[in-house]
Parts: structure tokens; sequence; C-alpha cells
């Protein structure tokens, strides 16, 4: 019993983490059909900026879930402004250009903090289910992901703004007759997932040590996640993510954990090859 | 996509120069750098053949380069000569290019798609053999070694005597000769109505499918001839660093060849083969020094060549060379004009 709790947390461990290291670009590839392979490396900044700031003594809950969204936001502006806007319409480009910007982004990392992993103590401390020790931080980022999936559906739900957003994401046209520039709610949007990712990296930070390079385990994931899951962000993000993250976890319990990780792989590619819309583009229709 | 250069042919004076050149380059300057040059020139030749003229952009291509060291050290720590070894590192990398595409193709998935998938395929590898340390992971007698890679192995021989490898300049002339018949290869290809047809697809897919043109089956054929020259550049790059490690497999092997072939040129075979000259020079000297990390160039070169010169610098160097050409003409034909005329021509059309 005490060993069923056990893997059923691990499996939401992992669905909660899938769904947090995957919002920021589900965000942008949802509203803007932009695939930003730099995503990893916003979640690494966010990191780093936690990090920074718990080293200068800053509250380190206030550094997570507001400094690294906002540092990592404002990054997001000043890419969208300086390189994503004049790709907009060119997939391909868009996917090269990004890459080129992680590349930067981890070379520019590496010559200011070094390529030496760094890290923060978990703020929670581990609890004791039945014979089993586990880490409480874990249950932090199950309780944070599901906060911030409640949060993101209801403000594209029922907000003004979110109502916008599901708008240009329809039918930019007809936005952009009602009055609405597509061209600033695009910069909003990048903005906004930026944040997100800054935000899944400073909740991460604790969990491993950071390098210039983490942002490479992260990418693949939230990659897969989104682009299987599809264009709708909120359902599309989740029901991936609930599919990857019990796979995944079964088989590592099964087998072994780096089984586990390519049988989530290997599924994502049988999962395109039969759905290339994504599971909502076949499924749910709805827009949220 | 609109702007692509023209097929273009063969020019043999170019081809022979090359080729004299290669011959005497032992002459005046040690090969090890040089053959690890051509390596990577075969590598981004086989990515831009796929990628500028079928339009075929595969995120993951460093997967068959990989596949192709990996197959040549196993085989080679089994069989012991290496002339089967060759073989099947050309081989293996086909067959499974050949699975993948046929997935990705008759399933009719979009370009961006297909960049995640072979991405994804990539990543799969790099996790996979990252993971093989111990003795669990033994194929025959190699053992695969997790993130240490397989070193040790034969080096390349003479077909048939075992016991007389080749090292230092016959593995450059090995090398050079792959490249120079890859690059023939590549342009009996593009002349023949296979190349052509490859040109259709990248051009109006739909209007190919329509006239009857067989595109998922064209579109890996191709993928498959150049996952088989990655996997002979593998081979070769596996011979000249006597050791294979999952690094073959990473992303940034992956984004590395992929810079080199858009800096170089898009929708040209001489383009790639530059670009991967010149970087991977950049890149080996600025591994002599820690100040200037090699990503943060590479990153910085690939945005400013995506925002700025989209199809690379050798088709807008041809742009600019054909532009002045004409210009030139034009002048000398205004000249001769004015000669037989007695007149100046001030009017062009």
């Amino acid at each position: 019993m005490d060993y069923a709790g056990v893997v059923g947390l691990e499996i939401l461990y992992m669905i909660a983490f899938l769904a947090l290291t995957s919002a920021g670009l589900a965000v942008v590839f949802g509203m803007m059909r932009v695939i930003n392979l730099a995503h990893g490396e916003f979640v690494m900044l966010g990191g780093y900026t936690t990090i920074a700031c718990y080293n200068n003594g800053i509250n380190i809950y206030f550094a997570m879930l507001v400094v690294a969204p906002v540092v990592v936001g404002l990054v997001g502006l000043i890419v969208e402004r300086t390189i994503i806007r004049f790709l907009y319409g060119r997939m391909i480009d868009t996917m090269l250009a990004t890459w080129g910007l992680s590349l930067l982004l981890i070379g520019l990392v590496t010559l200011i903090f070094g390529n030496t992993a760094v890290s923060v103590p978990a703020p929670v401390s581990g609890y004791q289910l039945g014979d089993y020790q586990m880490g409480g931080y874990n249950l932090f980022i199950i309780l944070i992901t599901v906060a911030l999936v409640l949060v993101m559906w209801a403000v594209l739900r029922f907000t003004r703004a979110g109502l916008i957003a599901r708008g240009a994401m329809q039918g930019p046209d007809v936005v952009s007759a009602l009055g609405y520039d597509p061209r600033k709610i695009y910069m909003y949007t990048f903005t906004a997932g930026a944040a997100l990712s800054g935000l899944a990296g400073g909740v991460l930070a604790p969990l491993t040590g950071l390098l210039p390079s983490s942002g490479g385990a992260y990418i693949a994931k939230a990659f897969i996640t989104v682009i299987t899951g599809g264009a709708a962000v909120v359902s599309g993000t989740l029901s991936s993510a609930v599919i990857f993250g019990t796979v995944n976890q079964l088989v590592s319990f099964a087998a072994h954990p780096v089984i586990g990780e390519l049988a989530m792989l290997a599924l994502a590619i049988i999962l395109l090859r039969l759905m290339p819309k994504g599971i909502t583009g076949r499924f749910f229709r709805d827009g949220t | 996509m609109r702007g692509w250069p023209s097929i273009g042919r063969i020019r043999w004076g170019w081809f022979l120069l090359a080729t004299a050149i290669l011959l005497l380059l032992p002459l005046v300057t040690d090969t090890l750098t040089p053959t690890v040059l051509l390596i990577w020139a075969l590598f981004a030749l086989s990515l831009g053949m796929m990628w500028g003229y079928a339009g075929l952009l595969s995120f993951g291509h460093a997967a068959y380069f990989g596949l192709g060291a990996y197959t040549y050290a196993i085989a080679v720590v089994n069989i012991g000569e290496s002339t089967i070894p060759l073989l099947l590192a050309m081989l293996v990398p086909a067959a499974i290019a050949a699975v993948v595409g046929a997935m990705m193709f008759y399933g009719r998935i979009s370009d961006v798609y297909m960049g995640v998938i072979t991405l994804v395929v990539t990543l799969i590898l790099f996790k996979f053999i990252s993971a093989t340390a111990g003795d669990a992971y033994v194929i025959g007698r190699a053992r695969l070694g997790g993130f240490n890679g397989i070193p040790g192995f034969h080096t390349l021989n003479v077909p048939g005597y075992p016991e007389i490898s080749l090292f230092g300049v016959p593995t450059y002339y090995v090398c050079a000769a792959a490249l120079l018949i890859c690059y023939l290869i590549c342009r009996w290809i593009l002349a023949r109505s296979f190349g052509r047809m490859l040109v259709g697809i990248r051009e109006n897919e739909a209007r190919c499918e329509l006239m009857g043109y067989n595109v998922p089956a064209l579109k890996t054929a191709i993928f498959t001839v150049c996952a088989a020259m990655a996997g002979l550049a593998g081979c070769l790059f596996a011979n000249w660093a006597e050791i294979v490690t999952p690094r073959v497999f990473s992303l940034g092997q992956a984004a590395e060849v992929l810079i080199w072939v858009i800096v170089g040129g898009l929708g040209t075979l001489i383009g790639p083969i530059l670009g991967a000259i010149a970087l991977g020079y950049v890149k080996l000297l600025l591994g002599e020094q820690t100040l200037i990390d090699n990503s943060l160039i590479l990153g910085a070169l690939l945005i400013i060549v995506v925002l700025g010169i989209p199809r690379g610098v050798v088709p807008a160097l041809q742009r600019v060379w054909s532009a002045g050409r004409r210009r030139a003409r034009r002048r000398a034909g205004d000249a001769g004009v004015r000669r037989t005329l007695g007149t100046s021509v001030r009017e062009r059309p």
C-alpha cells in the first residue's frame, strides 16, 4: 500500500514536472505557432536567477516565484523585439534562430558563471510515508503546478486578455479587424511564455545542480509534451503530460529510469506519427 | 521560399584544382587537422544535399553520423578487419534512416514535425548510448562503455590485410577521396531526373505529387542516401579520433552541422563543404583558449545568418558575382555598340 502511494506520488510528480516545464513553451507554440528551441535555456536562466538571488540574501520563495519570472520575462521581451518578430510565419527559420539563441545563452552563462554546477538547498524538508522517506519538495512542485494550471485556465477562460489571446490564436485576421494589433498580442504572449519558463526554472532550481547546459535536459521533454499535446494550451499540455508522465514513471519502476525515458520518447514519435496535429487537434477543440 | 540558387553543374576545372590542392596539401602541412576538417565537410555535404536540394531539414542528422561511428567501432572490435565494418557503417545508418524516413514521409508529416521527430531520434540514441555503462551492455566483444565510449579499436586497414593499418597521411587521403567521391555522387544525382525531382519537391510538393511522382518514396530515398554519407563521415571520424563517445549524438553536434550548412550556403554543394571547413577550423582555434566559448560564437552566427542571409554566404556571393558579371558584360556590350555606331549609347533597356 505504501509502495503504491510512492509510485502514485512519483507519477503525479512527473506529470507536474512535465506540465511545469512545458507551460511556457505551450503558450508560445499554442498562441503563436512558434517553436522556441531556446526554451530550455529560458528555464536554465530562471534557475540561475533564483540561485543568484538566494546567494545575495533574498528570500528563496520570493526569488523563484517573483524575481525569476520577471527577469526571464524581460529577456523574452528583448528576444521577441530583436529576433522573433522578424521571423513570424517562417517556422523553420524561427526554430533555427532560437537554436542559435540557445547556444548563445549557453555561451553567455558559461562566460559569466563558469562551467561548474551551482545549487541551492531545497527549502522544504522530507517526510515519512509508511516505510519510505519522501522528498517534501516534490510535493511543493505538484502544488505549484496545480495552482499554475488553474490560474492559466482561469486567465484564458474568464479574463478579457485571455479572450483576446484565444481570439488571436483562432483568427488573427478577425482580431486585427476588431482593432487589436496581433503583433502586440504576440509580443505580450512571448513575454508571458518566457516568464512561465523562468518560473519553472526557479521552482526546479533546488532539485539538481545547475549547469549552463542544463536547458538541454528540459527541452526534449517539454518539446514532445507540447507538440504531442497540440495547439490547445491547457488541455493539450495536461493531457500529454498525464500520458507521458504515467508511462515514464511506470516503465521506470518496472525496469530502469533510462528505459522509462526512452519509452516516453519512443511513444512520442509514435503518437506524432498517428496524430500529427497533436492530441487536442484530434479530440478537444475548445481552444483552452 | 524564393531565391534558391540554380542546381548548377560540375565545373571540372575547379574540381581538378581542388583535387590537386588536396593531393599536395600533405607536402606543406601536418595532416591531422585537415583530415578532421574533410570529415566534417563530408558530414555537412550529406546534410546540405538533403536540406538544400530536397528541402528536407533534419534537426538530428548527428544521429546517422553517430550511428556510423558506433557501428564501425563495434563491428571492427568484433571482426578485426576494417572492410566489412566500413560497409556496415554506411548500411546501418542507411537502414535506420529508411525506416525513420518512411515512417515520416509516408505519414505526410510537415517539415516542422519532421524537425521534432529527427531531433527526438537523436536524443533517444544519446540517452541510450550514454546509459550503456557496465557489463550488461556488450555487443559481441565490444563493450559500449556508456559515457566513456569505446576506445582503442582497430583503425582502417588496407582491404584484406588487417596487419597494415592506416594512420596519418594515408588516412588523410582516404578522407579526401571519400569527400571527392561523395561530391561526385551528389553531382551525379543532381544531374539525373532523380535530382530534378528532388528540387521539384522542394519547390512545390503538391504539384510533383499531382504530376504522378511518388513523393514519399523519393524523399525516403534521398534521406537514406544522405544518412549513408553521414555514416561514412562518422566512421572516418571514429578512425580519426580513435575513440567513439556519446558526444557524436549530442545536441551540440546536431546544431554544429546545421550551422555549417546554413552559413556555408543552402542549395549549393560547395557551400556546406566550405562552411564546415571554415567553421570547423574556427572551432579548433577557439578550443585552444578558454576566454570565449565556442557555442557563443556559433549561436550568434546562426542568428545573424538566419536574420540576414537566410540562404548562406556562398549563394549570396554568387549573386553578387553574377550581378557584377552582368554589369561588366553590359558595359562591354555598350562599348562595342559605341564602336560600331560611332555614337554614345546612353539609354538602356
